[in-house]
């Protein structure tokens, strides 16, 4: 028994045709092609998964995909939809902010909700916000210095054009 | 990973839901922000036959002033937004006290204040919560609806007042006695993030002695408790030092006290001890 | 110009397709006609196979294959380093199959697997098939199976024992020992972890009926290594025709290094199905009940020595816990990889340690990172703090006193790095310690300790403050050594490097190393860029496919920076020879007269007379005109066998604060110096160290994987097995000392492993000093709440 699902996932509208079992990310990944969210647990813990459904972080692992109609989903690919970086992108890169790189996706979309609500997080704050994502590679040092940095770039205001990040 | 398949149903009015429930009775399960049930499906340690996704109820959103100076919370409002409601703050500053430690921001933008009392786990944090506050709890079902007192909520882990054919609808939060400051204080599981032991404190003193007293305790029993024999001891004291830690060693009375891997039944009273210890200090400090 | 890039931080190059969500890991890569295989588990830690019944499996929807142990016709999977050696004890090797056939040593491991249209049929389908059972009482505590009345695991092996295996000088330190002014001894336990890359494993197989040839992508740390085991000794199907593939790796630290019956599974099922892809990805429940765990000691120590600190001699029993059944290399882990670096950087002249390998019903354990050398830096970090305390003697100052001086290198470790059967001897190369300790203890601000404690006092802390000098060994080699100790399959440990230089004048590198997030992309490029004179631009590093790459051991135990770095080198140097010589044919010169400045090849005395590596790769390339004897291209193939491991060395010191009330152990200050030698990125070389620290930190603070009696996994998942988080660690403060390494032409030592080798007992050691007013003396990992609280509530002193 499958239903009709209708995404609006990085700005376009999907249809897709889903088991109600189906997990937001199965869908994303496997339906959708966006395998930039990755699976990293199966207890909504390592925070891998992470995606913004109507403009906030959450496990795209913990919501079923049905549960998702009608809304709105922004994964990493839809970060910067125009071959450019966002600036928190560019941080993660400029700052060593990733080492195997599985994380990396979740962790800039819950540093992206953090910089939406708190334009200038304490590193306290920082720690505080990524809590829900575990990075086995960085010990986190250069991802609180990438989200620090990101703030600043984005506190100022500048745009991060692509050629800028070649 | 995968959970098991079920059938799927999305009402869109409470009457409509609570129907599907009693046509189902003891097969249905409600799912409202899922960060508690989807993780147990996941894994296959529930596998409900079906699933009553209450996510489209708008009659279940928002967070309202009540008149009396209370609060009322509707079924779907996620921790966030109480997080972000400067009225839930001002009102109820325990909220977001106990809130802002709560899973992650993932969690607390999915999960609702409403689906972790109806689920009860016996180490989540809004039990205490509510219970510290005297919330009451709108409940309801095809045969009408029913308000039933936080206190007699929580029956033991995973069980609560809620029958099989009733849906959780709001939390009623009545306004708190005027000058009394509020806390709330755990240790974290640190894998898992639940409370080995919350303490939530509503405390007051009029004229010197303390008058109010609600000690709300979490992850120490199979469920949520009010730690009576603390308030008995703490009330017409002083509130002074002294005071507070004598009433504080009753916090784990009259309960069985839990143990698992993470904490034993000694570490876990001791624990308790300390942690109404200090949510209640906390809550004088910030009485006015 | 590009030549100083070497050194120099530089952003990654894997970068942009990992933070755009562009990787490519193993789940990510769709096949049309793809398959899912699930695989069934037992639920018992031990347990005969009465029989298995999968015919309400095969009837279930989408199901196109159910297998079981009696339809794989492999061999168990390989065991490539068995201990034995000097003391030339018999082993008893019992390896998983595939599937198990007639019985199960451990929950989890795989009994019947379903292959299936799309991965929930797989999940439901692998639920009804129905085993009966025959539970057996299970072991799961190392010391407690060898002792008699254990449940037995395995014929072979009577007291459940794999192997008893000793190094060192066994008259001699008891000697020592009996001798001793002084003698301190406590038993220790390192604790089992559970590793826990961010990506589980998985496998996709692919077989080809029209030329009857496999193609494997893996999640692996080493493809070539699997592509040998696989077919030499597990399938038996020839070599050449397996290929395998690790795309983008999220992460190993040892876990992807070795050969599971997985990777068999899928090379068999799409055989059998007619060659539609199978692919396999394990949940993380699985991870934790299927993929190697690491550690696992108990040990006795016993460190002698002198009042005035000279410590004279070091005896060391430890039982080491390999689990059911033995992972590919479990045996070499504690018991070269460990004992032989024991006496860490000191000098003491008499050593001794017997290792007792143990089965137990429990998952198998091999290398994790760091593999062996966090287990011995524990067990002589902790002794010299307690032999310290014993004496009464300042930390450091202990220490200093026994430290290997910097004169003494080539330094002969009486641990058994010398002890090979035919005279082969490696030796620890180079070394300056005091330096790097003196550089962290002021720091960290060592003597104003007393105060920093008072202060914590009024807190309602209780600080510590730890030490840990470390030494580690990476790269180990050479091949003749390891061929010489006289364990192991006789694998050699070189490392390869192919070196194109294409038409166009862009540059391919291809390696036999693997990388897992250590971003060899990049630093590869900053050395052939720095080596041929190129921009980074120009170059591309291609690693990670059997076809096309030259076969390579892969990546782990901090190899490929000294290792593969050097054939790298090697292959670019040949390069650059041919070069020259074709840029004299081509200037007319002779080719003693040809000087190579960055990518130009320019005739002595005559600067304007020059070619350019890219003007010689095209003529080079198209070879229309080829001095006599030379082949057309420039394409070069190196093998380096390095002639030493490298010895980076440093201190790392943890400050942590204990709530008086709770236990529960703070980190707040992190200082680490480190030498690992000269470093090709040192943005790179710092993200090691970071990541490292928070691992070992981790092992000290909150990781621990829990067993039942039973031999039900107890910590089974990330809600029960605490990994650590962004808001427990602190900013970490680095520092370096310099000490090249003479081993190979750049200087470098490796640096995978170092921060986890170091810090676990440097939090160790300082929790312990945290609790020196309750009379602690020590205390085991991990210091969870609620283990600290109750050492607090006791005053007396613990032996």
């Amino acid at each position: 028994m499958t239903e009709q699902v209708r995404l609006t996932v990085n700005g376009v509208p999907r249809d897709v045709e889903v088991e109600p079992r189906r997990l937001l990310v199965q869908t994303l990944r496997e339906d959708l092609g966006l395998t930039g969210t990755h699976v990293g647990c199966d207890t909504s813990q390592c925070g891998a998964c992470t995606v913004h459904l109507d403009g906030r972080a959450v496990k795209s692992c913990t919501v079923l995909a049905i549960q998702a109609d009608g809304h709105v989903v922004t994964t990493i690919e839809g970060m910067a939809p125009d071959g450019g970086l966002h600036a928190i992108q560019a941080a993660f890169w400029a700052k060593h902010g990733l080492q195997c790189g599985f994380c990396t996706p979740g962790m800039i979309m819950s540093a992206a909700d953090l910089l939406e609500s708190n334009p200038d997080p304490t590193d306290d704050e920082i720690r505080h916000a990524i809590e829900g994502n575990i990075c086995r590679c960085t010990g986190y040092h250069n991802i609180v210095a990438a989200i620090r940095e990101a703030a600043s770039t984005l506190r100022a205001g500048t745009d991060v054009p692509a050629a800028a990040n070649a | 990973m995968i959970p098991a398949a079920f059938e799927y149903d999305r009402p869109t009015t409470v009457a409509e839901a609570v129907d599907i429930l009693a046509r189902n009775p003891g097969t249905a399960k409600v799912l409202a922000g899922g960060q508690s049930l989807l993780g147990l499906m996941r894994l296959r340690l529930a596998r409900p036959e079906r699933l009553v996704d209450i996510g489209g109820l708008a009659e279940l959103r928002g967070i309202r002033a009540l008149p009396d100076g209370g609060l009322a919370i509707g079924a779907l409002v996620t921790y966030r937004e109480v997080l972000d409601s400067a009225l839930a703050t001002s009102r109820v500053p325990l909220l977001a006290m106990a809130i802002a430690d709560i899973g992650d921001v993932q969690v607390r933008n999915r999960g609702t204040v409403a689906g972790s009392i109806a689920h009860a786990d016996p180490a989540s944090d809004m039990p205490a919560v509510v219970l510290a506050l005297e919330a009451s709890l709108v409940v309801r079902s095809g045969s009408g609806e029913r308000v039933v007192n936080a206190t007699s909520f929580f029956e033991g882990a995973f069980v609560t007042d809620l029958a099989e054919d009733e849906l959780l609808t709001e939390i009623r939060i009545p306004a708190q006695p005027t000058g009394v400051g509020m806390a709330y204080r755990h240790l974290e599981q640190p894998a898992s993030g639940y409370s080995i032991v919350g303490a939530a404190a509503v405390v007051g003193r009029t004229g010197g002695s303390i008058t109010t007293a609600r000690i709300g305790v979490t992850g120490v029993a199979d469920a949520a408790y009010r730690a009576s024999a603390v308030e008995a001891a703490l009330i017409g004291t002083d509130g002074g030092a002294a005071a507070i830690a004598a009433a504080a060693a009753h916090a784990a009375e009259g309960v069985a006290v839990g143990s698992d891997i993470h904490a034993d039944a000694i570490y876990r009273a001791e624990m308790a001890r300390v942690h109404v210890r200090r949510a209640i200090e906390a809550a004088l400090g910030a009485a006015g | 110009m590009t030549t100083d890039v070497l050194g120099s931080p530089v952003k990654r190059v894997e970068d942009p397709r990992f933070i755009t969500g562009k990787g490519r890991y193993l789940d990510d890569i769709q096949m049309t006609g793809m398959t899912y295989m699930a695989i069934l588990r037992s639920p018992y830690a031990n347990a005969n196979i009465r029989s298995i019944d999968t015919s309400a499996a095969k009837a279930m929807p989408g199901v196109i294959l159910v297998l079981t142990g009696a339809d794989v016709p492999y061999n168990p999977l390989p065991m490539a380093w068995p201990a034995g050696g000097s003391s030339g004890v018999q082993n008893n090797i019992n390896m998983p199959r595939a599937l198990a056939t007639d019985d199960v040593k451990w929950t989890g491991e795989g009994v019947a697997a379903v292959i299936a249209e799309t991965p929930e049929q797989a999940a439901d389908a692998v639920e009804v098939v129905h085993v009966d059972w025959e539970p057996l009482p299970a072991v799961v505590d190392t010391e407690g199976a060898t002792q008699p009345g254990a449940p037995q695991l395995h014929e072979n092996a009577p007291n459940n024992v794999v192997f008893v295996w000793t190094v060192g000088d066994k008259a001699g330190t008891d000697a020592a020992v009996d001798a001793a002014e002084v003698v301190v001894r406590q038993r220790i336990v390192n604790q089992r972890l559970i590793p826990n890359p961010m990506e589980v494993r998985g496998d996709i197989g692919l077989y080809n009926p029209g030329t009857d040839e496999y193609t494997v992508w893996m999640s692996s740390q080493t493809p070539h290594i699997q592509r040998l085991l696989l077919t030499a000794f597990v399938t038996g199907i020839p070599e050449h025709k397996v290929r395998c593939i690790s795309p983008d790796v999220g992460g190993a630290f040892g876990t992807k290094i070795f050969c599971y019956a997985d990777m068999a599974l899928v090379m068999l099922a799409s055989k059998l199905i007619g060659g539609r892809p199978v692919k396999w990805v394990e949940t993380r429940r699985e991870n934790y009940q299927s993929t190697t765990h690491g550690r696992d000691h108990v040990t006795y120590l016993e460190i002698a020595g002198k009042r005035d600190g000279e410590v004279t001699g070091l005896r060391v029993k430890t039982y080491a816990n390999l689990g059911g059944r033995l992972s590919t290399i479990g045996p070499g882990v504690p018991t070269t990889l460990y004992a032989r670096v024991l006496a860490g950087c000191y000098k003491i002249p008499n050593v001794y340690c017997e290792v007792t390998g143990v089965y137990t019903n429990t998952t198998f354990v091999d290398a994790y990172r760091g593999a062996g050398r966090p287990e011995a830096t524990y067990v002589i970090e902790r002794a010299m703090d307690l032999f310290a305390a014993e004496i009464g003697m300042d930390r450091a100052a202990v220490r200093r006193k026994n430290f290997i001086a910097p004169d003494a290198f080539p330094y002969d470790n009486p641990s058994g790095l010398g002890t090979a059967v035919n005279g082969e001897k490696i030796y620890i190369d180079s070394g300056n310690y005091e330096p790097a300790l003196n550089k962290a203890l002021m720091t960290v601000g060592y003597d104003d300790l007393d105060k920093a404690k008072a202060e914590a006092r009024t807190r309602g802390k209780h600080l510590g403050l730890g030490l840990s000098t470390y030494i580690e060994v990476c790269g180990v080699a050479p091949s003749k050594w390891i061929g010489a100790v006289g364990e192991g399959w006789g694998a050699a440990m070189w490392e390869s490097a192919n070196l194109k230089v294409h038409l166009t004048g862009k540059v391919i590198l291809t390696m036999g190393t693997q990388p897992q997030g250590q971003g060899h992309e990049t630093t590869y490029s900053q050395i052939i860029a720095s080596e041929l004179g190129l921009a980074m631009d120009d170059i591309i590093v291609q690693h990670s496919d059997t076809l096309g790459t030259p076969f390579g051991y892969g990546s782990y135990g901090s190899r490929t920076s000294s290792v593969g770095s050097t054939a790298a080198i090697k292959a670019a140097g040949k390069v650059r020879e041919k070069a020259r010589r074709y840029a004299a044919h081509m200037l007319e010169a002779s080719v003693d007269d040809i000087e190579v400045v960055g990518a130009e090849y320019r005739v002595k005395g005559s600067p304007e007379k020059k070619k350019t590596l890219q003007e010689i790769a095209f003529a080079l390339d198209l070879g229309f005109s080829l001095p006599e004897g030379m082949e057309p291209y420039l394409d070069e193939t190196a093998y380096h066998d390095t002639p030493n491991c490298t010895w980076p060395f440093g201190t790392h010191i943890a400050v942590v604060e204990v709530d008086e009330d709770t236990g529960k152990v703070d980190l707040v200050r992190y200082v680490a110096v480190d030498d690992v030698g000269n470093k090709i990125n040192p943005m790179i070389v710092d993200g090691q160290l970071h990541g490292g620290i928070a691992q070992g930190v981790g092992q000290a603070l909150w990781e621990e994987a829990i067993y039942g009696d039973d031999g039900q996994l107890l910590s089974g998942s990330m809600l029960d097995y605490a990994l650590p988080r962004a808001s427990w660690m602190p900013n970490l403060e680095l520092d370096e000392t310099v000490t090249p390494s003479p081993v190979n032409p750049i200087g470098v030592k490796g640096v995978g492993e170092a921060g986890t080798i170091a810090s676990t007992a440097a939090v160790a050691n300082a929790v312990i000093d945290a609790l020196k007013p309750f009379g602690v003396r020590h205390l085991d990992m991990p210091f969870t709440a609620p283990k600290v609280w109750r050492a607090m509530q006791s005053q007396e002193v613990r032996s």
